[in-house]
């Protein structure tokens, strides 16, 4: 029996098992892919917003403008890649112009720091690429970006650690009402006993409200694709790239991840399911609107096109409570945008209010609020380097050559916390198979390594689990 | 560590180099390869056709590279295997990690750049869809059935028609698996002529002509895709979706040349080839830095490539001998229908011929290549039939190098 079982490997979820563990408490939680980060914390813009967007009182105003002066802490203890590389919102025209005014004047009612109007000569010498049309723009120096299934595998990773269980592979299709709970019944038939029951379910939410008897948590889809430009444009622009929302829409973002990609999109679809696929014309309506912020936009770097879902509530707002019908069940649902910056202080908030009205929080003793990088051994000096390769030669061999990954470090991500078991874990952790050549040479090295260290026949090695298997036999 | 020459892959390029380095009189050279074996991507091509025009016999891929270790280790050149060069500086300093070996630096007089190229990925099509396993460049696929003789798949749609492309289609037609359709986007085929007959028309396989795939459909492994004729633009014409189930997809549409470490030196390199520039020496912008084979510009065959090798070997062993030469560089530049010409550059200081390579945007028919200077005409040459699938060469004796005067563009027209 735990005291408290998060559903849902997610940022969100990610955060909250990460908080409870700082506390006595026995938790756990369960995944339903075949690792952690699938849902909406893996595709997404990576942006740390400064937190001008969302409307003053709002939930999402409050948790943002307290996310994005955690997130660099979180970062930090987790040694997950953030960057304060300031955002700015980019005016067209006049009317644009005065959409800035109100947007700098909504940010100062939520209490974002540093907001200012640039003029576009001091805008051109921050971004020399923006098109030549631009007028002036809002610039927000405390907006970041973060690598989003990097925060969300660290912080489970650092939960499991300091004594958090994680089940993958457990979709709560059902519950049972016990005396002091619930039992979990997953699709496959497993169980799980909590106390409380935390609901981080994304784009399920609803469903598994549905599934404690609470209907009112209501979830609706929006898609939103994007094109990843290889890293050999690093520098194209430095600071996220806002276009100024209109009553023609909201534009795309052009911006750098913390790799040192560039990020084109996202655009925004309504959707009925949870279908990723990237569309023709989602991807030409990208460039179409990348290229009204920025002019020569390095598009013949695109190494690959993604996807992801946006949960939004019919609230317009998050749900972070718990169910006025379920005593016991905490909704943490519709975090849709600012969701990743929010993360951190909806845990906070998630722990310290809501579950210390069921529990005493007492101090676990052992938490360390520290993870290692899983990407770590190019970052030491070359003293480190060669006392670890003679101890473990495995970190002599260079797997991953467009991001410089070690057998070493392949092999430690299958093992540690939370482990890597398909070959899209192991890039998620450690960008191998990432780069520009998109796995073509380390892929079939890296399936060996898995297959191996997990004790399997190749043709059991998933790329990203369920039936997504890369080989299907052997040659005559 | 100090070595006078250091070649960076030991694929044919760089073993063809470190051979005639050390037959014109350097003995002290490394190969740096991060494989556990000599030979590069040779080893999975265990089709033949290799070796026509440097043995005059049509040998394996394995068989062609086994010729060159043999040569490599009777000269008892130091070879470094499972070891991945991580940096190159400018001064000829490489930065390079093995398990047995530890991280360590090599200074050297000469570098020879022989890295080899990768293939494009599916990414950089923006080829709508889904993004599920059974996906694979074909370079890849060849890897899994010829090295680790396991099936990547049964059901096979080929996206380009490259070399590469062609021979998997029939190497996983031989394997049991149904190769339903090669599309090329493209009117003409990147790939050989002999290889479209072999491993096509030999196997009934379909070749679709300005055809693309325009999605890919399948959650977790792939189900199908489809594929649409192109217009002019290269754009899907609505209503001509063709559907295939299948369970693969392989994608053979084109190679890049692998020159991470080459730009992190600072090495001028060309938009058109993706390669260093160089002169005929295959000398790059930094003096004594040399490079050759697919990381200079893709070859069709890798008799080409040890040829290419060949010079750049001997000139490394010249530099180290000689020192820095006296340059008077003259540019070369691809004009009308040409897309590349290489070398880029030509010392008129150095004696003998130089053979210019270069590829056509498109297939002409009773066409003329000349090479023109300014207005001056330095050559021309009558050709029955070009196509951008072959790579096409000219030689430039000594006597028309002396005619260029400030640069040489070459033009191929009707
Ligand atoms: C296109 C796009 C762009 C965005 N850009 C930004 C941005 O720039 N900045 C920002 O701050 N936010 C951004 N967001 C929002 C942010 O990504 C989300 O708010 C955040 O990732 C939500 O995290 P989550 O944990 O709630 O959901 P998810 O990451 O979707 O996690 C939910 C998890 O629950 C699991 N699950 C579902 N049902 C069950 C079940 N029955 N049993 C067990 N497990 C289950 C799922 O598999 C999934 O892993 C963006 C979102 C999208 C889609």
């Amino acid at each position: 029996m735990f005291d408290v079982v998060v559903i849902g490997g997610g940022v969100v979820g990610a955060c909250i098992l990460r908080t409870l563990t700082r506390y006595d408490l026995k938790v756990c939680l369960v995944e339903k892919q075949a690792d952690v980060s699938m849902g909406a914390s893996r595709a997404n813009s990576g942006v740390v917003h400064a937190g001008y967007d969302a409307m003053p009182g709002t939930l999402k105003a409050k948790f943002n403008v307290e996310g994005n002066r955690l997130m660099p802490v979180w970062a930090k203890e987790l040694n997950v890649k953030y960057k304060n590389n300031g955002s700015l919102v980019v005016a067209f025209c006049d009317e644009d112009l005065e959409t800035l005014h109100d947007l700098k004047a909504r940010g100062e009612k939520n209490g974002v720091p540093g907001l200012e109007i640039i003029s576009k000569e001091r805008l051109f010498e921050l971004e020399p690429n923006i098109c030549k049309t631009a007028v002036g723009a809002l610039y927000a120096p405390t907006g970041g970006i973060v690598c989003p299934y990097g925060l969300t595998v660290a912080a489970i990773g650092n939960a499991m650690d300091n004594g958090a269980g994680l089940l993958t592979n457990f979709e709560v299709a059902s519950v049972d009402r016990t005396a002091d709970g619930f039992t979990l019944i997953s699709t496959n038939g497993q169980t799980v006993q909590a106390r409380l029951v935390i609901n981080a379910a994304g784009y399920n939410a609803g469903r598994v409200a549905s599934a404690f008897g609470d209907d009112t948590v209501k979830i609706g889809g929006r898609k939103g694709e994007y094109i990843l430009l290889d890293r050999e444009s690093e520098g194209f622009v430095t600071r996220t790239l806002f276009c100024t929302p209109s009553k023609k829409g909201k534009g795309v973002l052009v911006l750098p991840t913390v790799d040192g990609n560039i990020l084109l999109g996202p655009t925004a679809t309504e959707v009925s399911d949870e279908d990723t696929t990237t569309t023709k014309d989602g991807l030409e309506e990208i460039i179409t609107k990348a290229k009204t912020v920025c002019d020569n936009i390095p598009l013949y770097n695109a190494i690959t096109s993604f996807s992801g879902i946006r949960a939004y509530s019919d609230r317009h707002d998050f749900i972070i409570e718990e169910s006025a019908f379920i005593k016991g069940l905490i909704n943490v649902a519709g975090i849709e945008s600012p969701g990743l910056t929010s993360a951190p202080a909806i845990a906070e908030y998630v722990v310290n209010q809501l579950i210390a009205r069921h529990f005493e929080l007492k101090e676990n003793k052992n938490y360390s609020p520290y993870r290692e990088k899983d990407s770590f051994f190019m970052g030491l000096c070359d003293e480190d380097k060669n006392t670890l390769i003679k101890k473990n030669p495995q970190f002599g061999r260079i797997v991953c050559r467009c991001e410089q990954i070690t057998e070493g470090e392949i092999v430690r991500a299958i093992h540690q916390n939370p482990p890597a078991t398909t070959v899209d874990g192991v890039k998620r952790r450690l960008r191998a198979g990432m780069g520009r050549c998109q796995g073509g040479f380390c892929q079939p090295y890296i399936t060996q390594i898995l297959a191996r260290e997990l004790n399997k026949d190749l043709t059991e090695i998933e790329k990203s689990g369920l039936k997504s298997n890369l080989i299907v036999g052997d040659t005559k | 560590m100090k070595h006078d020459i250091v070649i960076i892959g030991a694929g044919p390029a760089g073993l063809a180099a470190a051979c005639q380095a050390y037959d014109s009189g350097v003995k002290d050279i490394v190969i740096l390869e991060r494989e556990p074996h000599l030979g590069g991507i040779l080893n999975q091509c265990i089709h033949n056709g290799f070796g026509l025009k440097r043995f005059g016999q049509s040998l394996t891929g394995p068989e062609y590279a086994q010729r060159y270790i043999d040569m490599v280790l009777e000269r008892g050149i130091k070879v470094y295997t499972e070891t991945t060069v991580l940096s190159l500086t400018d001064n000829k300093v490489i930065t390079a990690i093995s398990p047995t070996e530890g991280l360590f630096y090599i200074e050297a007089k000469a570098v020879i750049l022989a890295m080899g190229c990768r293939e494009r990925s599916r990414g950089a099509l923006n080829i709508p869809g889904t993004r599920p396993a059974g996906v694979y460049s074909a370079g890849t696929a060849q890897k899994y059935v010829n090295i680790f003789g396991r099936m990547p798949g049964k059901e096979v749609v080929i996206l380009g028609s490259g070399d590469i492309g062609l021979i998997m289609a029939r190497r996983m037609t031989v394997e049991g698996a149904r190769v339903h359709a090669v599309a090329e986007i493209m009117p003409h085929s990147s790939g050989l002529k002999r290889n479209i007959v072999q491993c096509l028309d030999d196997f009934d396989i379909p070749l679709y002509l300005n055809h693309t795939i325009t999605k890919i459909e399948g959650k977790d492994r792939v189900e199908g895709v489809v594929i649409s004729q192109v217009d002019q633009n290269k754009k899907p014409i609505l209503g001509t979706e063709k559907h295939f189930k299948c369970d693969t997809v392989l994608f053979s549409v084109g190679l890049i040349p692998e020159n991470e470490l080459t730009k992190k030196a600072g090495v001028t390199l060309d938009r058109a080839t993706r390669g260093a520039v160089v002169d005929q020496t295959r000398e790059t912008s930094i003096s004594g830095v040399f490079a050759c084979g697919n990381v200079l510009q893709v070859h069709d065959l890798v008799d080409y490539v040890s040829e290419e090798s060949a010079i750049a070997g001997r000139f490394a062993a010249e530099y180290v001998l000689n020192g820095k030469r006296d340059k008077q560089t003259v540019k070369l530049s691809a004009g009308e229908n040409v897309s590349y010409v290489l070398p880029q550059q030509i010392d008129k200081g150095l004696d003998g011929n130089v053979k210019l390579f270069f590829r056509v945007t498109k297939t002409l028919n009773n066409c003329t290549i000349r090479g023109l200077s300014g207005e001056k005409e330095v050559f021309a040459i009558k050709k029955r039939v070009v196509v951008p699938g072959e790579m096409e060469t000219v030689i430039l004796p000594k006597e028309k190098i002396e005619l260029i005067d400030g640069g040489l563009t070459v033009t191929i027209c009707d």
